[in-house]
């Protein structure tokens, strides 16, 4: 990708208002290789570590590999053939869809709560927010194995809590239950997502001016009004940044899917990320080369998902205001 | 002042605390159970009925934990790593940020696009690529082949970021430094950086919990059980052969704490930053 250095930029210093904008903000003009010299390491990195992966995984993906992972030959398009029929590919795009859509949501809903609280001034107001970050700071892989435990039938604590409260007689079972795993998941992912979109929602609530609630609070605005009017629009640009990194994290989140749905046969409760890692190492078939098909569909629909999702919210008429 | 006003300024003090003391084991409770569970032995954990307290107390847990020869292993790669790919992250993005904040050149639009395309690419979805370009390149179960992984997947937060710290400092700034004798990187060093502080701790941060916490890629590359972070490594206390809840738990909590620890240092410079760099 080299040649992205190389390819015409959109010109904005033809524009009026970018040249204004250059002398301003910017130092002005240089040639493409200077500017090499200063992204040169980034575009190595880039170049190096993701973009060569992404080869690799469409060359695996044009393979046909045996079951140990020795490369055979060329495939053509079968991987992708025999991942668009799989059977269970309905089910698994369902799942994703619930899944990322009911965590995303739930997430900024609850952390635009959260981050109101945290912003205000109490005693003891640092010990909550130390608090707060744990589940962000702990590995989804602990967590993930740590809720396995707290959801089990027989030897979990939300269990040994319901019952000891008589609020159940018998245990409920979160995690074997074809209803109640997703959102046992779902309520999995929401909770450690919270402590990073709930510290952007106090950056965006801490760049608000006090004098705008001032004014609006003068004007005579209800609580709920002076939020819903004037907070919830200026948190936008927050709530823009924080629901697309969340679509990108939960989306490619596996941990959590992965373990605590993994006493469960067959891909019923997966996301096509997980589904994808069964594909290659846990399916009957370990087919390296229908994983790397599947890797790809995965990297295009999060691509297709945030650009639509831009496209929706306007990101850009955002930037411009 | 209606009556409701009134009576809530006055129960405020007491009232806010509360409600947070609720917030803070809203988010810890899991880890408190994790913290008891650390602290009984292993069949206590998994025995029927369940127990919220342990039936019987275990005190050696972390001395256990902290004494295994593997668990020290696991956590000096959990170091090695984070910490190399995290100084490998900070001197690539910020001359990346500063010279696409600063500077117009032909590219810049399409490096910028394509650092935002990348922080879409997720290791995992690229994990069969990345596993079959370090075996092709011989470095499968080496610390370079993980720190390079993990810088690379987090140059894009980082460069994004610190291009917005950089673009928001005044031009003027810098040139009122450079009439005063400073260089090019003399002023980076000396008026940029340290403005652009809060911005530099989140990307540190943010790149430093990613590695601390990866996952799926540590477990495709790292063979070894010595070479192997923490994440991968401690599950081997809990397998289908033998089962030490209890030195699971121990474990996952010292791994925790270096980044609580490290996040209480820097809160204050954390929500600074995310503020300026990504919410303009």
């Amino acid at each position: 990708m080299t040649g992205a250095t190389g390819k015409p930029a959109a010109p904005v210093g033809a524009r009026p208002r970018g040249r204004r904008r250059a002398t301003v903000r910017g130092r002005g003009a240089i040639s493409p290789l200077a500017a090499l010299v200063w992204l040169a390491p980034a575009l190595l990195l880039i170049v190096g570590v993701v973009l060569w992966p992404a080869v690799e995984l469409v060359r695996a993906s044009r393979s046909r590999y045996s079951i140990t992972g020795l490369r055979k030959g060329p495939a053509g398009w079968d991987n992708f053939r025999n991942v668009l029929a799989n059977d269970s590919l309905g089910t698994v795009l369902t799942n994703t869809v619930i899944w990322v859509i009911a965590v995303v949501a739930l997430t900024i809903a609850i952390s635009l709560g959260v981050a109101q609280f945290l912003t205000k001034d109490f005693w003891g107001r640092r010990f909550v927010r130390w608090a707060v970050i744990v589940p962000w700071a702990a590995s989804l892989v602990i967590t993930a194995r740590l809720f396995t435990l707290i959801y089990s039938y027989y030897y979990g604590s939300i269990n040994a809590v319901l019952l000891d409260l008589h609020l159940i007689t018998t245990p409920i079972d979160f995690l074997g239950s074809d209803k109640l795993i997703m959102p046992s998941m779902i309520a999995v992912g929401v909770f450690v997502s919270i402590p990073f979109t709930a510290y952007v929602f106090v950056a965006g609530l801490g760049a608000i001016p006090t004098e705008v609630h001032e004014a609006a609070r003068i004007d005579g605005g209800s609580p709920w009004q002076i939020w819903r009017h004037i907070t919830l629009p200026l948190l936008r640009p927050a709530i823009l940044v924080a629901s697309v990194m969340n679509m990108i994290y939960v989306f490619n989140s596996f941990p959590i899917v992965y373990t605590l749905n993994e006493s469960n046969p067959g891909f019923s409760h997966d996301t096509t990320i997980t589904f994808m890692y069964k594909l290659a190492f846990k399916s009957a078939e370990k087919d390296v080369g229908q994983s790397a098909a599947a890797g790809l569909f995965n990297v295009v629909i999060i691509l297709v998902a945030v650009l639509v999702y831009l496209r929706v919210t306007r990101w850009r008429d955002q930037e411009e205001q | 002042m209606s009556a409701p006003a009134i009576s809530w300024r006055r129960s405020r003090p007491w009232a806010l605390p509360v409600v947070g003391l609720a917030v803070g084991l809203a988010f810890l409770w899991p880890y408190l159970v994790m913290l008891l569970d650390a602290f009984r032995p292993s069949e206590d954990v998994v025995q029927t009925p369940p127990s919220l307290l342990p039936r019987v107390w275990k005190w050696s847990t972390f001395g256990e934990v902290l004494g295994d020869e593997r668990f020290l292993a696991w956590l000096k790669t959990s170091l090695l790593v984070s910490v190399a790919s995290t100084a490998i992250v900070v001197l690539v993005a910020v001359p990346a940020a500063y010279a696409t904040a600063r500077f117009r050149f032909p590219g810049r639009m399409a490096f910028l696009f394509v650092v935002l395309v990348t922080q879409m690419f997720s290791p995992t979805s690229l994990v069969v690529g990345i596993y079959r370009e370090f075996f092709s390149l011989n470095l499968v179960n080496t610390y370079l082949a993980l720190i390079l992984t993990n810088a690379a997947f987090n140059l894009a937060f980082a460069i994004w970021i610190l291009h917005g710290f950089f673009s928001s400092i005044p031009v003027e700034l810098e040139e009122a430094a450079e009439l005063d004798g400073c260089g090019r990187f003399a002023t980076l060093r000396r008026v940029m950086l340290p403005l652009t502080l809060p911005g530099l701790v989140t990307a540190t941060v943010f790149t430093f919990i990613a590695a601390w916490n990866e996952y799926v890629v540590a477990l495709t590359l790292m063979l070894d059980d010595t070479k192997k972070p923490l994440t991968v490594g401690i599950n081997s206390y809990v397998t289908g052969y033998e089962q030490n809840w209890d030195q699971l738990f121990g474990a996952s909590i010292i791994a925790i704490v270096p980044v609580v620890i490290l996040f209480a240092v820097i809160e204050r410079h954390l929500v600074g930053g995310l503020t300026a760099g990504s919410v303009k």
